[in-house]
């Protein structure tokens, strides 16, 4: 009896020092002539921890390759970067306090955070009322274009609207009906929003709606509705979160909603982590749409994955919110170094009009603070990546949706102070 | 007919995993009056009891028997839940009982400190673990009853400990040298895959139905037969029932109530494990995963009367059937020509969230005029 008391406290403690996250110290010393921290700040406890860590890691791989190559040049003198790492504890207020405290206690110069809309949206205010600078790495459902946020994650119109395009027009399902499943939360909404405005003005038809209460595996009711509404098969549109698809593609592949049978899905929030939790046998012959795929054949993207594998361990991927990650860090170093200073207001200015050369191709910053990017539409395939059908050019980001009609006919501008963040077109 | 047969399946299937993961509760509450919050979490360890092994299953040695391991877990999960269902009956439930708030407290404790534990210990070295404790727990029973009266028997308790402990670490470091994936820990979620003759489906009178969902009836069914048996057909069912009834009485009878409780205890953790088996066939295994279901399951045990198990047993199907009626909208296909403002209130609740508000709503409702459920104990209850 006494003993089994021990154990429980032995697990209790044990825990308690797992969940306790420190702070960290970047990099390998040699000869800088200062130091220059920044803040990070993502889940590294709780629902979300899984996929943010991955961005922690991401961003400490970035510093670490700057650091390499000589550190961050301002005004003549090499800065080393080091980083605090902060837990935001899937809790979207401590995602708030904890950066008041980077920027109030730290005096960090920028923070890269954040994954959920709601996370962001949780800390707008304080990078808006201290005038700091927040850099975010998801794609998003966008309708928001704040002068203290950085969105280096795609719009809409950066994955969903050509996904839905393709998905009518050259997919193998092409002119068929939609159906859309999504987690009840915003981005799933709005996404959907604009693919019923997109659907309509293609000349298809939507034929069902659902979303699932976060945290709810019961697809059942789900499976009958589809099977109803798209009796011969077609397309459906997945915007479930995490775990949830794993539930949906389980239950949909004993339902005989396959590929096989005329059932193609189209998802935007699988990436390469997420097929391997799944596993491909549920996903292959899905699709998915993304700016950065691991696949993808450039010396850019090898070198990327290659040094994750390097940093991380050879049974690490890297998707595309980690190229986010990586590309935000690599456009802060140059922005920063092209302001001359670190203080916020010169290097915002100096954001816009970064080129990048980064792992999915070239990027740069726009006026309204998100990036022009390239989406890729790729099936999955059954090695648990995507095989690459097309590529787009350049697509220049929006942050009010020209589909959705609250936000049509409106634009974003940060360089003229005239317009800013919301102007008529 | 081939709707209503449509629809009775997929509210018998939704029911069914409300049911299987509300009868371990159904005992534990109804009969104990025990409010366990960490019953989600005695699921969660039998969803990853599945999961450990279905990957010991797939090493060489027994691959041949891989197709039957769904089989093997469930016994498994019952066993492991159960454990540590007696540990933390053991240690710290007994001394709550007659003080609901401080139970409920502590095992919501307990359910975090569970949740923690699968997400920062290698799972081989959980398995070892449960592996020490059920020797630990099991071997000072079997000893003769001559060493267990003798003043010395402490010490025998403290070296099968000892045993337990080696044999726990043992077994961890052989699972974790030969199954890498359960060597590290991970806050990952994991995935059990049921083996191929469990996947697809089956076609009964026309319509196609999921192996999977016809799987955890069957899981549901057999679970429900056998403990409506062993209360109502055994000896330590009478016993149960009969300290249930009445405490004192049964005490001053010659019924050892404290053996009582760990059994009762030990059945309702073990069919919370069985409940995780069936789970993990629908979604994913993670930390959180018992937590979705636990407020279905209060729900369920609520509705039907605490302490009655046919009780436990219709709300479950009927929740289930509602669900499906309400949430894919299948009231419409019955009736289609109702009146238009019926319609529009019908569609607006067909979607898996507002058929969620519906369902809550009507059981406040229900409970308002029936607040002991749909079949409330009868006779006098001399608990208080």
């Amino acid at each position: 009896m006494r003993i089994s008391r021990r154990i429980l406290a032995g697990l209790a403690t044990a825990s308690l020092a797992v969940t306790a996250t420190s702070c960290g110290g970047g990099g390998t010393s040699g000869s800088f002539d200062d130091t220059v921290t920044v803040g990070i700040l993502h889940s590294l406890s709780g629902t979300m921890a899984i996929s943010e860590s991955t961005l922690v890691d991401t961003e400490k791989m970035a510093i670490e390759e700057i650091n390499a190559a000589g550190g961050v040049t301002v005004g003549g003198k090499s800065y080393k970067i080091e980083y605090i790492v902060e837990d935001g504890a899937s809790d979207w207020p401590t995602f708030a306090e904890k950066s008041k405290k980077l920027i109030d206690q730290d005096g960090v110069p920028v923070v890269f955070g954040g994954w959920t809309s709601a996370s962001r949206k949780a800390m707008l205010p304080v990078y808006e009322s201290k005038d700091a600078f927040l850099y975010y790495p998801i794609q998003y459902e966008a309708q928001e274009c704040s002068n203290n946020i950085f969105y280096t994650g795609a719009t809409p119109n950066q994955q969903s609207e050509p996904a839905t395009d393709f998905m009518y027009k050259r997919s193998p399902a092409a002119g068929g009906d939609f159906f859309l499943v999504g987690s009840d939360y915003v981005f799933p909404r709005t996404s959907n929003t604009i693919t019923k405005a997109q659907v309509k003005q293609l000349g298809g038809k939507v034929v069902g709606e659902d979303y699932l209460p976060l945290g709810n595996t019961e697809v059942a009711p789900i499976i009958s509705k589809i099977k109803k509404a798209l009796p011969e098969g077609g397309i459906i549109i997945n915007t479930l979160n995490g775990d949830q698809n794993v539930a949906f593609f389980k239950q949909i592949q004993d339902a005989g909603i396959t590929p096989s049978s005329g059932y193609y899905v189209m998802n935007y929030s699988i990436a390469e982590e997420e097929i391997s939790t799944i596993g491909p046998e549920f996903l292959e012959g899905h699709y998915g749409a993304w700016n950065y795929m691991m696949s993808i054949d450039t010396p850019a993207s090898k070198k990327f994955a290659a040094s994750f594998k390097k940093r991380w361990g050879a049974d690490r991927v890297v998707a595309d919110p980690q190229e986010s990650a990586y590309n935000m860090v690599y456009l802060w170093k140059q922005a920063v170094e092209d302001a001359g200073t670190f203080d916020d207001n010169a290097v915002r200015e100096a954001l816009v009009g970064q080129k990048f050369d980064a792992p999915q191709g070239p990027v740069e910053v726009m006026p309204n603070h998100h990036l022009s990017q390239t989406v890729r539409i790729g099936e999955i395939n059954a090695e648990g990546g995507f095989t690459i059908l097309e590529e787009t050019g350049v697509v220049l980001p929006q942050a009010w949706n020209q589909k959705h009609p609250s936000s049509k006919g409106f634009a974003c501008d940060w360089t003229d102070p005239s317009k800013g963040e919301k102007y008529k077109l | 007919m081939e709707l209503l047969l449509d629809s009775l399946f997929n509210g018998v299937a939704i029911g069914s995993v409300l049911l299987v993961a509300a009868l371990g509760l159904a005992i534990v509450f109804g009969l104990m009056g025990v409010i366990n919050l960490a019953h989600g979490e005695l699921m969660m360890l039998g969803a990853y009891t599945t999961y450990v092994t279905q990957l010991i299953f797939k090493l060489p040695l027994l691959k041949p028997f891989y197709n039957s391991y769904i089989i093997v877990s469930i016994f498994l999960a019952f066993i492991v839940s159960g454990v540590v269902g007696i540990l933390l009956e053991k240690t710290i439930i007994r001394k709550l009982y007659g003080s609901p708030l401080e139970t409920l407290l502590a095992t919501w404790g307990v359910s975090l400190i569970l949740q923690q534990f699968v997400r920062s210990v290698p799972l081989a070295y959980g398995t070892g673990l449960v592996i020490s404790l059920l020797i630990g727990l099991f071997i000072p029973t079997t000893f003769p009853s001559k060493i267990k009266e003798s003043i010395n028997f402490k010490y025998f308790k403290f070296s099968s400990w000892i045993f337990a402990a080696l044999s726990g670490v043992l077994t961890g470091s052989v699972i974790s040298s030969s199954v890498s994936k359960l060597s590290r820990a991970s806050a990952r979620n994991v995935d059990v895959t049921a083996p191929s003759w469990m996947r697809g489906q089956v076609e009964i009178i026309g319509t196609a139905f999921p192996k999977t969902r016809l799987m955890i009836i069957v899981i549901t069914l057999i679970s429900v037969i056998a403990i409506t048996l062993f209360l109502n057909q055994s000896a330590w069912g009478m016993r149960i029932r009969a300290v249930t009834q009445n405490r004192q009485m049964s005490d001053c009878l010659g019924i050892s109530t404290e053996k009582v409780d760990i059994i009762t205890f030990g059945i309702g953790s073990g069919l919370a494990g069985v409940a995780g088996v069936a789970v993990s066939l629908l979604g994913s295994v993670g930390p959180n995963v018992g937590g979705n279901y636990i407020v279905g399951c209060f729900m369920v045990v609520v509705l039907g009367g605490v302490g009655n198990l046919l009780g436990t047993v219709l709300a479950s199907f009927g929740i289930g059937i509602m669900t499906d009626l309400i949430g894919a909208g299948r009231l419409l296909s019955i009736w289609p020509d109702m009146p238009l403002p019926l319609s529009n209130t019908i569609n607006f609740f067909a979607t898996t969230s507002m058929a969620r508000v519906m369902i809550f709503a009507l059981i406040v409702i229900f409970l308002q005029f029936k607040p002991t459920g749909l079949f409330p104990q009868k006779g006098r209850m001399v608990e208080n």
